[in-house]
């Protein structure tokens, strides 16, 4: 039998168009698949009953669906879920639902492993495996068993999205695409380490919130833990997002993971409110969740919370985020990195 | 992203299979370790490389191995002399000091440690070099003259006389002491610097002594 060349699931609505070009179908098919691709819940391109016989062999003798149920799912004393997802790879990733009273959140893969080398990361220590396509990040959505409940995505699980900038930015015109999922881009928020030449794409491209991982305002520090600062500084990273009008709407934040001894000092304050003037934004604070074999610690919840306070008194709008699914190690990417190991 | 300018080549010279060396002349000063973004056109996003040249030379080098299915290496790779290439400014911060160093490299990741070499500031440093064939030991000639017995070279997939057999990390493992109060650069595959650099810290090394360069 001919070999599939690929999936439909995830291809934009101009793709598709494309594709049934070549086919020798017309346009208006492209629109009739995105309607059943991402508005009802068929599993098989034979259920996608208005399209005639003929589209439907020519599309099931090139394609697969490419849509895939979670293999594992560890649900937290809490109620948080982290499920494990198969990429075509072999490998696998990690997928985090996190319910709360009014806002079911879901934190999404963009990579298997991760090139970036944080030392407080434990997806790094998998070392980097691959890209998902577009269809392997939407797929973690659509194939989740809460599907419904779902209110804000995040682009914060495994991988760097900014080094999949491709599927990332297909996957995000899906999600807000009228002729895709629809969801408003102001649910959705992508995280990046600050690749500086995505950053400005993103910025120009798509509407959703920006996350950037800060982790210490001075150069030297950050260097130490995140070897990103090597290629593109803090001082770059915040000019690009200076330069960029904001508008209202959408929010910047500045995620922080606060270490022991190493990151909260009234100099950290200091330093955080200069380098932060003029910018419209958040800072979210994460406690650390110490990872195997890695020197940082901690800091106990006075501290936390002394370091929010003195943020707040610089005029930073400060959050402290709720550390969720702790038993299950939610945030580090042991589920994948236990499943990656041969047996 | 800095301006792109265009720049003519010199050689596209495949080193080791897969590998080639792009040389062009040298239109600005920089800082052993630092970065340029290369494309073949100025409207696409260029990727970023180490120089591998010293920084007192005419042209820059750089090192670089086909990405199959890649968006720039295989263009790049039919390159000739006399063809033009957009190149950045350099920039990035992957600096070493005046004083005593390891350099841990594998693949590719030996470029900016052979800007250094070349740049002349290797004389206190020890380079532990790693890939999976001999081939792939780029500079290795020059390393050996101008380092001699504190150059370690190493495969993991073919035993040659004269090499390491094995990976950097075993190669660190087996040394008796790791010195906690040297610096040690790291350049390489996510797998490799992440690795090493646990080793390096469960042997007592502070984390600050661990510089870690990455690709992406």
């Amino acid at each position: 039998m001919e070999e599939k060349q690929g999936v439909l699931f995830g291809k934009t609505l101009r793709q598709l168009e494309s594709e049934v070009f070549e086919l020798g179908l017309p346009r208006y098919t492209a629109t009739q698949i995105t309607d059943w691709l991402y508005k009802k819940d068929v599993t098989s391109i034979d259920e996608m009953s208005n399209l005639s016989k003929e589209a439907r062999e020519k599309l099931s003798e090139r394609y697969e669906m490419g849509l895939s149920e979670p293999v594992k799912v560890q649900v937290s004393v809490d109620g948080t879920k982290k499920y494990l997802y198969r990429a075509h790879n072999g490998k696998f990733i990690e997928t985090a639902y996190i319910p709360e009273r009014d806002r079911h959140t879901l934190c999404v893969s963009s990579q298997v492993g991760c090139k970036m080398g944080c030392l407080f990361c434990f997806t790094a220590k998998q070392g980097f495996q691959g890209n998902l396509n577009a269809g392997e990040i939407l797929n973690q959505i659509w194939s989740l068993p809460e599907r419904q409940l779902i209110t804000n995505i995040v682009y914060m699980g495994m991988g760097e999205p900014f080094d999949n900038m491709e599927a990332v930015m297909q996957s995000l015109e899906i999600l807000t695409a009228e002729y895709g999922l629809a969801i408003s881009p102001r649910r959705i928020t992508v995280s990046t380490i600050g690749i500086i030449p995505a950053i400005k794409t993103f910025l120009e491209l798509s509407s959703c919130h920006l996350a950037v991982s800060l982790h210490s305002p001075f150069e030297e520090e950050r260097r130490r833990i995140m070897p990103i600062e090597h290629v593109y500084s803090l001082t770059q990273v915040l000019e690009a997002i200076r330069s960029f009008p904001l508008g209202k709407q959408r929010r910047i934040s500045f995620e922080y993971i606060v270490f022991k001894d190493l990151n909260h000092s009234p100099r950290h304050v200091k330093e955080l409110a200069r380098i932060l003037n003029g910018i419209r934004c958040r800072i979210n604070l994460l406690r650390f969740h110490p990872v195997p074999g890695t020197p940082l610690k901690a800091p106990d919840e006075k501290t936390l919370q002394e370091f929010k306070t003195a943020l707040e008194k610089k005029g930073l709008t400060t959050t402290i985020r709720k550390s969720r699914g702790q038993d299950i190690y939610a945030a580090c990417g042991l589920l994948s990195t236990k499943e990656q190991q041969p047996r | 992203m800095k301006t792109l300018k265009k720049s003519t080549i010199i050689s596209n010279l495949e080193t080791a299979p897969g590998a080639y060396i792009l040389s062009f002349p040298r239109s600005f000063d920089f800082v052993p370790g630092q970065v340029i973004g290369i494309a073949m056109n100025p409207e696409e996003k260029p990727r970023l490389y180490s120089i591998a040249s010293g920084n007192k030379e005419q042209v820059i080098r750089i090192l670089y191995t086909i990405k199959p299915g890649g968006k720039l290496t295989p263009g790049l790779a039919r390159l000739q002399a006399g063809d033009s290439i957009f190149v950045s400014e350099p920039f990035g911060g992957f600096i070493c000091g005046e004083e005593p160093a390891f350099w841990v490299a594998t693949g590719t990741g030996i470029a900016p440690f052979a800007s250094m070499f070349y740049s002349g500031v290797s004389n206190n440093k020890v380079l532990i070099q790693g890939n999976r064939f001999a081939s792939g030991l780029y500079f290795r000639e020059d390393f050996e003259k101008g380092m001699g017995n504190r150059y370690f070279p190493s495969c993991t997939r073919e035993e040659v006389e004269g090499l390491y057999y094995g990976r950097v990390l075993k190669f660190l493992s087996e040394k008796e002491t790791l010195d906690p109060g040297l610096k040690y650069y790291l350049c390489g595959s996510a797998e490799m610097v992440v690795d090493v650099r646990d080793l390096l810290i469960e042997r007592g090394v502070p984390f600050e002594n661990v510089v870690a360069e990455i690709f992406f």
